[in-house]
């Protein structure tokens, strides 16, 4: 009788230790369908680690952005891993935002695809850990090249792709021969038209960080583009972005399209996709005698910041998320088709992917040609891709979005909006120091 | 004839009425439409008939608990609110009854913190929050909403207390009211509807309150603003789930508005004709 009371203290007892070493963490992220998928995971998680709470805050990406750099700024400590692209974790790990990532030899570093690493890494260390990355491809309609008496080349030109757009295009069908993203943003048109750029021979800035929009190669990367859209693009195009395109491609109401290749999943679905059993894809396009694909590049990552009070808990997370082991988690629950795509070598090396996803190759290989490390053929002060680099960078490249949005509107010229261009972002960089 | 034209114009403001009632209400309808549909038809363009699917609901209710978030929703909107009457009563009763040569300054001084724009204090807010340990806590959230809403409440009791004679409540002291007593019986019962209408708009602006709700709160205090806020993506279709979770944060005080409404607009309307 005397035992009953005695088992319950102890097990109240128990359950007090093993409550009061419970870390709570919290995770600071975006609503995309890897994340909402991880975040669904979070049991089996807790199953492994029943010590670690775990609490998910999902914000929208630019109020995240906003949210996470305030935090961090004032040392809030409200998040212990924060979900951010490969643009803020060389900025943030350089002035000293965020703890340096090391695992455990099981982990596998060296299987992360080199270019991801290499833009998460400062002074050698690693500052995030890639949750899924991504290139930029050509995604096109077998059909309707084939209509217009085409084969796509290996490696597509700018000419190539112009000359077919033209061709496909029947706009008494509702067909446009290529769908481009055209909506204002340095995330949205500017991550085409920088890598569009590149591709062209252009650059941001020369060395000793001049704007280079005066330059004719930017000059004819405009002028390329304007007439693109206005020959072949859909109506309103200055107000599409990837999620416009996307319904218009899977629509069947367009020829092609170029964007990130994490688009090849939805086109090749054919539960959301009327034309999945007639959708190709190729290298991202390059002028004619430049030796450049755009070096389009972008991974989303789990970062702890330096003001987390969990940061023990908060790597073991890290390290759940992204092992090859919870790559082999999600194919065994929602198959192959679904893993989160773009980090570690291994899954290009998978034949089972390889099967499930007909876009991996030409994504690998996407991947494979960014090199962030060399942006543009003309020598460069910065890294970066479809951006810059820098933290003045989310401003130039919405204003310069914005002018460029404006040509496709039809609302102002090719010159004007460069011009405009090279004077607002000179005394940018003008006020933010470079080139003194 | 003159009812012939009575009864033309009435029809005319009849439908007057209507079309601007339905223009002001078509967002929040086609919102409804739009969680009705897949996100496929959700994107393909204007399209006032939905395949009436649920899934959109089904999927908010699988992503995101709706209860927590409908929780702190009730107590941050009801908690501010009945602050702030508890303080704006007593005040918009001393600025009605016993104005100063300033009273006037001091409304139009609280009035005007009402046209700072929010994004100019969000820096010193946050490190206010942060040094007080009130960061993603139901009252500091409760509290500054109530600081938010604090003029509005003073202005619009003061306008309904203007109206009450003051000859009343000079009445009740001499029977021997005191203060409290004049306040609690005498004023109160006799500001019912404007008071009432107070608290109702009041509840409605803490509900809807998105700035500071989003960005003061993670997981603790997060109400439905952060939970609409969350089914935003950067890729991927997601117009229809939005709806969806729009749908499911307006519906408790659309549907409060609805039986209120009587009140509303007696309170709102209060001493507009004099």
């Amino acid at each position: 009788m005397r035992l009953t009371p005695i088992l319950m203290g102890a097990a109240s007892a128990l359950a007090f230790t093993v409550s009061a070493n419970a870390a709570a963490i919290t995770i600071a992220t975006v609503n995309n369908g890897d994340m909402i998928r991880m975040q669904g995971l979070t049991s089996e998680f807790n199953a492994a680690h029943p010590d670690i709470e775990v609490n998910w805050v999902t914000l929208e990406e630019n109020i995240l952005r906003e949210r996470v750099t305030t935090d961090i700024a004032t040392g809030g400590g409200q998040y212990d891993i924060l979900t951010i692209g490969n643009y803020e974790v060389p900025i943030w790990g350089k002035q000293g935002w965020l703890l340096p990532l090391e695992f455990s030899a099981d982990y596998d570093v060296d299987d992360m695809l080199p270019a991801i690493r290499g833009g998460l890494t400062v002074d050698d260390k690693l500052y995030g850990a890639p949750f899924y990355g991504e290139s930029a491809f050509l995604m096109y309609r077998t059909d309707l090249l084939e209509k217009a008496g085409l084969t796509m080349p290996d490696d597509p030109t700018w000419e190539f792709v112009g000359d077919a757009a033209r061709k496909m295009t029947d706009r008494s069908a509702g067909i446009n021969g290529i769908c481009l993203r055209g909506k204002a943003g340095w995330g949205e048109n500017m991550a085409l038209v920088a890598s569009m750029a590149n591709s062209f021979g252009a650059s941001w800035f020369d060395e000793t960080w001049t704007p280079q929009f005066d330059q004719p190669e930017w000059k004819e990367t405009l002028q390329f583009y304007a007439d693109l859209m206005k020959d072949a693009g859909p109506q309103g195009a200055s107000s599409n972005g990837f999620n416009e395109n996307l319904t218009l491609f899977q629509q069947g109401k367009c020829g092609m399209w170029i964007d990130a290749t994490s688009a090849g999943s939805f086109v090749s679905d054919p539960k959301q996709s009327t034309v999945a059993d007639k959708v190709a894809f190729a290298i991202y396009p390059h002028k004619d005698g430049v030796d450049n694909h755009g070096n389009w590049l972008w991974s989303w990552n789990l970062a702890i910041p330096t003001s987390s009070k969990n940061a023990d808990a908060a790597k073991t997370f890290i390290e759940w998320a992204t092992d090859k082991a919870y790559t082999e988690m999600v194919a065994g629950k929602e198959g192959w088709v679904n893993v989160p795509p773009g980090t570690r070598t291994s899954l290009y090396e998978n034949q089972n992917y390889l099967d499930a996803a007909p876009f991996a190759a030409k994504a690998k290989e996407a991947m494979d040609a960014a090199d962030i490390t060399k942006p543009s053929v003309k020598p460069v002060p910065y890294t970066g891709g479809q951006f810059v680099a820098i933290p003045e960078f989310q401003s130039i490249g919405t204003t310069v979005g914005q002018l460029v949005a404006a040509v496709i509107a039809g609302q102002s010229s090719v010159d004007d909006a460069l011009a405009q261009a090279q004077s607002t972002t000179e005394r940018e960089m003008r006020r933010a120091g470079y080139g003194r | 004839m003159a009812r012939a034209v009575k009864t033309s114009t009435r029809v005319s403001y009849t439908i007057a009425a209507w079309v601007v009632a339905l223009l002001i209400f078509f967002p929040i309808l086609y919102t409804i439409i739009t969680s009705l549909k897949t996100e496929g038809e959700a994107i393909a363009g204007f399209n006032l008939i939905p395949s009436f699917s649920l899934e959109s609901y089904r999927e908010v209710q699988n992503q995101q608990n709706y209860i927590k978030p409908f929780t702190n929703s009730v107590v941050l909107a009801v908690g501010s609110t009945v602050l702030g009457l508890l303080i704006g009563i007593p005040a918009a009763w001393a600025m009605a009854f016993s104005p100063t040569k300033r009273t006037k300054d001091v409304l139009m001084w609280m009035l005007s913190t009402k046209m700072m724009p929010a994004a100019a204090v969000l820096v010193p807010i946050y490190l206010i929050f942060l040094r007080l340990g009130i960061m993603d806590s139901r009252i500091g959230m409760t509290v500054l909403l109530m600081l938010i809403n604090l003029p509005i409440i003073v202005w619009m009791l003061y306008t309904y207390f203007r109206e009450i004679p003051g000859e009343i409540l000079e009445a009740a002291r001499m029977d021997g009211a005191n203060l409290w007593g004049e306040i609690w019986h005498v004023l109160t019962p006799m500001a019912v509807p404007g008071i009432a209408s107070t608290l109702l708009l009041n509840i409605i602006l803490a509900w809807n309150e998105s700035f500071w709700t989003i960005r003061l709160t993670t997981t603790n205090a997060a109400p439905l603003t952060a939970f609409i806020a969350s089914f935003s993506s950067p890729q991927g279709l997601f117009w229809a789930k939005l709806s969806a979770a729009s749908v499911m944060a307006i519906a408790p005080i659309l549907i409060m508005g609805w039986f209120s409404q009587k009140q509303l607009v007696r309170g709102l309307t209060f001493g507009a004709v004099k």
